[in-house]
């Protein structure tokens, strides 16, 4: 029964480092759009704040799915030249969750008491310093927890990148062996899952570590390690949806 | 006409075909997952707070499991796997199936802020009155606990929505698919996934101001 294990575990590693490229690149993209038009929908300028507006509304409230087929299927006729697979589908990934993310950044900086900006004002920091030295960094610690579910959601919607021929580790699993291991198709996926939960894993690991760090820079006494899984539990891993706050 | 970047005419000959064919296959899945979701959320809910320890430690890892892993990943597991057990689902079934298990899973937790939002001083009156553990549930706890957790099931429910073009890959011609069909077709991308993308800008939007007058009316426990 479990004769071809190490061949669906070798097929399936195989797309594993397109699998991280992917969730790192969509990370990435994600993060400096969540900070950019998470600060632009609290720009004073009212122009700054309905176009960061338009950007979450349009990238949450349609799928990402609808959004792969368009950005590789419509945008290469619109600028007229073909986009290479995983750049699309990192900027999918990129695009769509720095929506959701934008949405975070908003709510945190927002969450920062009021008086930590007039203390700022009174001791005449610019404006910039004040959000730089002030604001942000008690923001960010609020930010890492719900960040942590975004980016774990990020990984999940990667697998949707088979859709546009990326061989990720769901592509390999379904075009290199469910076609020819059809019988034993529950145990190739199980191992699929498996690769995925290891990742979210690792991605809270990593967001622990974060936040902690996060927490010691405003003089915060960071949380205990505590256990990794009873994070996973507290996670709730879908981020809020379009126009509700 | 035909090299030109957006064509009128054939975004309307299309917009028929992927509202028509599309249209109704969405909503199928979302409404009939949505139902399978909340139900089975409800119950995993009560499983997590169950006596035995062995049950509450066994739900809280499948809850988990199937949390952190991919749906699609999950769609194909259902899609290659039932026929194995000679289950012979339609693939819109097998799909309604996997969205709403995917989905009890996050409404599992939305039942148990709920539960939990509910004061102790409700569960003490009951057991004043020495009701039974059935009756405490089904008449003091989850009609306080239900209706706050509303609006929280209905933010699942639109992510749902969005969701559903997944069971694509599996052969459900829905919004998504029936646009990806015509284009298909046509050789012609751009109008039938804009349409897509459109219906489901407008879907999920009109979605979210219903979601919002209900956490106007009932109140919300995040």
């Amino acid at each position: 029964m479990f004769d071809n294990l190490s061949l669906y575990v070798s097929t399936v590693s195989q797309g594993l480092l397109l699998t991280v490229e992917a969730t790192i690149g969509g990370i990435v993209i994600a993060t400096v759009l969540s900070f950019v038009f998470g600060l632009a929908m609290l720009a004073r300028s009212r122009t700054v704040r309905v176009i960061a507006r338009i950007y979450v509304e349009i990238w949450r409230g349609t799928s990402e799915v609808v959004q792969l087929l368009w950005i590789y299927f419509v945008l290469p006729v619109l600028v007229g030249y073909k986009i290479v697979p995983l750049v699309a589908g990192i900027v999918v990934l990129g695009l769509n969750f720095g929506a959701y993310g934008a949405e975070i950044v908003r709510g945190a900086v927002r969450s920062v008491p009021r008086a930590q900006y007039e203390g700022a004002i009174a001791l005449s920091l610019t404006p910039g310093h004040r959000m730089r030295r002030v604001i942000l960094p008690q923001a960010l610690v609020e930010m890492v927890p719900p960040f942590n579910n975004l980016f774990i959601q990020l990984l999940k919607g990667s697998a949707l990148l088979t859709i546009i021929f990326v061989h990720e580790m769901t592509y390999q699993a379904r075009e290199g062996l469910v076609q020819t291991h059809i019988d034993q198709a529950w145990l190739i996926w199980t191992i699929v899952l498996l690769f995925y939960l290891v990742l979210a894993v690792l991605i809270t690991i990593v967001m622990r570590t974060v936040e902690r760090r996060a927490a010691r820079m405003v003089g915060r006494r960071p949380k205990p390690v505590g256990n990794v899984l009873r994070t996973l539990a507290r996670s709730k891993h879908v981020p809020s949806t379009p126009g509700v706050e | 006409m035909q090299s030109s970047i957006w064509n009128w005419g054939y975004f309307w000959d299309v917009f028929p075909t992927v509202v028509g064919d599309g249209l109704l296959i969405t909503l199928q899945a979302t409404v009939y997952g949505s139902v399978i979701a909340y139900v089975l959320g409800l119950v995993l809910a009560l499983l997590r707070r169950s006596p035995i320890a062995v049950v509450r430690v066994v739900v809280w890892a499948i809850i988990e499991f199937i949390r952190s892993t991919p749906l699609l990943v999950q769609i194909f597991f259902l899609f290659f796997v039932f026929p194995d057990f000679g289950i012979k689902f339609d693939a819109l079934t097998t799909g309604v199936i996997a969205l709403g298990l995917h989905y009890a899973t996050y409404a599992a937790e939305v039942y148990r802020a709920g539960i939990e939002a509910v004061p102790p001083g409700q569960w003490e009156a009951a057991t004043a009155l020495s009701l039974p553990r059935s009756r405490t549930w089904i008449a003091v706890i989850l009609p306080q606990a239900i209706p706050r957790v509303l609006p929280a099931l209905g933010n699942y429910t639109i992510s749902m929505l969005k969701e559903t073009p997944l069971l694509l890959t599996i052969g459900v011609v829905d919004i998504a698919g029936a646009a990806f069909q015509a284009g298909s077709a046509a050789f012609r991308y751009v109008e039938p996934i804009t349409i897509a993308g459109i219906l489901f800008l407008v879907l999920s939007y009109s979605a979210s101001l219903l979601v919002r007058w209900l956490e106007r009316r009932v109140g919300t426990v995040h």
